[in-house]
């Protein structure tokens, strides 16, 4: 009996170490992300006690000028530009993805897997600024010369955020493609249907919710990037009539706002407004996803 | 009785390994023929020659020669699509796509060619009918496959590859995964399909083979043993390594 308690002893001691230290961490995670979420929320939120300002005309507003007397705080210039730049830049990416990882996965496995997955992790590492410089300094001269307009603007950013969400759209098509099961492709093969036939009818449909995720991750990550589209977009506050012309996101004003305002000041709040409406697009993005993924388990 | 293929010397390598050694074979039109041996002998590898399955592997080598009618199907004009359109194939998982009972069937028609609304409502009843399935499923056949269970599949299976209207009927130990009633379907189901088609099927059960094949292949490291009609093969094997297979003292 006491030889026993012994030797389950110290057993039992580990176990309790290990049970405490997860529920701190996981209590540590939830308490950050409970205090920054209402940390945003809050200071987003008192934006719409000012006098003169609300919901409606914030999200709604064409005129953004919160220094201006009266000030004017509509932020819809900025939402369309972030739903513009975003949803071109996966159109983009998407089927340069998508046929990216059909190539890596089966037409040419070998190769895929030696050259262009490493090419394509590369892509992801490259810091957002590096793609911004790039975008500044090649493509925007580019759009300059070949369309009518200053080269900055939507076209010019959601170029810049295709290839930035290219290797999150490729990598999660490949792992998709590479996860169906071979008997479904077989059962394809083995009724007479040609590679193109079986990733057309087969391969495709199957694994279309997956697709699907990566390119709303996709999506997400080009709507929360600010660096890269604030050095090509041009930056200025209101609706662009071309794609060739100078615009915002909501995350470029932020950026290039925030060190110009005062804690608490009405610009400050508004500032604030707008990352709360990005941080409530990422919870819609995430739900979508969580949504896709339910799908494509079935 | 015509021979609907006839094997040649057929060699298959794995790389370095050798599969299948100098198989020479017939196979009759119209009847069951059912290939046994020890697990690893070249079964599957040699069931998968007959429709070019193995092309998909990049490390196989085949030589000699299979004819289907008297056309070698490793001849290098050979439509590999249009073989495996002559020669269906069931495999060990019943593996129906993740779409509609309808959608299964019709996928094969639709490859081919374009056949219309009407004419393809035809040919799924027909498929399903010959797999014996129609009656199961008619009032459902817009839901999907995978809701069916395993018999059911492996019967849609069946019927899918029917649908494309194939001379011969390659089956891999395609009752294996199944219970004894989906199994004794699918049984009887080969017995009414050797009257339009021929087929050839792997099994690892004795019984089976004996119940429901014409003629009988035994396969022993990638070589045929002996080759006769099941009848005999069970009851006077030529082979010493046949009879101790069979009355299970190998393997
Ligand atoms: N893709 C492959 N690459 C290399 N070797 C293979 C491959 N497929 C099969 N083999 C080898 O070829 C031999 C024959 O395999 P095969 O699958 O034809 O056997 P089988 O008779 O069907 O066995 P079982 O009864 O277990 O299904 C085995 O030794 C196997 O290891
Ligand atoms: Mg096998």
């Amino acid at each position: 009996m006491q030889d026993k308690q012994r030797v389950v002893k110290p057993h039992i001691a580990e176990e309790w170490v290990g049970k405490i230290y997860t529920l701190l961490c996981i209590f540590f995670l939830i308490v950050t992300i409970f205090s920054m979420v209402y940390f945003v929320a809050s200071k987003g939120i008192s934006t719409f006690f000012l006098p003169n300002v609300n919901l409606l005309d914030f999200l709604t507003g064409l005129k953004w000028a919160p220094e201006g007397s009266p000030p004017a705080f509509g932020a819809l210039p900025f939402i369309v530009g972030s739903f513009t730049t975003s949803i071109l830049a996966a159109l983009i990416a998407a089927p340069l993805g998508i046929c990216a990882a059909i190539f890596m996965t089966e037409i040419m496995p070998g190769v895929g897997r030696r050259y262009l997955q490493p090419v394509i992790e590369l892509l992801a590492g490259i810091p957002s600024v590096v793609y911004g410089f790039i975008g500044l300094s090649v493509l925007v001269p580019f759009l300059r010369d070949v369309f009518p307009g200053q080269g900055i603007g939507i076209a010019a950013g959601a170029m810049v955020l295709s290839i930035m969400i290219l290797p999150t759209i490729t990598t999660i098509a490949a792992d998709a493609l590479a996860g169906l099961s071979h008997s479904l492709k077989e059962g394809s093969y083995a009724l007479g249907a040609t590679r193109w036939q079986t990733i057309y009818r087969i391969i495709l449909p199957t694994t279309l919710p997956a697709l699907l995720t990566g390119v709303v991750l996709g999506i997400s990550r080009a709507f929360g990037e600010a660096l890269a589209v604030q050095m090509v977009i041009g930056n200025a506050p209101h609706i662009p009539k071309s794609l060739f012309e100078s615009t915002s996101t909501l995350t470029s004003v932020i950026t290039l706002s925030m060190g110009n305002t005062v804690s608490g000041s009405p610009h400050n709040s508004a500032l604030w407004s707008l990352a709360l409406i990005l941080m409530s697009m990422t919870f819609v993005f995430v739900f979508i996803v969580r949504w896709l993924e339910r799908r494509s388990k079935v | 009785m015509t021979t609907k293929f006839e094997v040649n010397e057929l060699q298959l390598h794995y790389g370095e390994f050798h599969a299948l050694k100098q198989i020479s074979l017939s196979i009759p039109e119209r009847s069951v023929n059912a290939l046994i041996g020890p697990s690893g002998c070249g079964k599957s590898t040699f069931l998968r020659t007959l429709n070019r399955m193995n092309d998909m592997i990049s490390s196989v080598r085949v030589d000699g020669e299979i004819k289907l009618s008297g056309t070698n199907i490793y001849d290098t004009g050979m439509d590999v699509e249009e073989l495996r359109k002559r020669v269906g194939m069931v495999f060990q998982q019943p593996n129906p796509f993740p779409k509609s009972i309808y959608e299964n069937v019709a996928f094969g028609p639709r490859l081919h060619r374009k056949p219309g609304r009407k004419e393809l409502d035809e040919i799924v009843e027909k498929s399903l009918r010959g797999a014996s399935l129609w009656d199961e499923v008619k009032d459902d056949l817009h839901k999907s496959a995978l809701g069916l269970s395993g018999g059911q599949q492996q019967r849609l299976c069946i019927a899918r590859a029917l649908a494309v209207n194939p001379e011969v009927l390659l089956m891999d130990e395609s009752t294996s995964a199944l219970d004894p009633i989906s199994t004794l379907k699918i049984e009887e189901l080969i017995q009414e399909l050797k009257k339009d088609y021929t087929i050839v099927m792997v099994t690892h059960n004795m019984h089976q083979a004996a119940r429901v094949s014409d003629y009988t292949t035994f396969f022993l490291n990638g070589e045929v043993i002996e080759s006769s009609p099941t009848e005999k093969l069970f009851s006077t094997p030529v082979d010493h390594r046949t009879e101790q297979y069979i009355t299970g003292r190998f393997g």
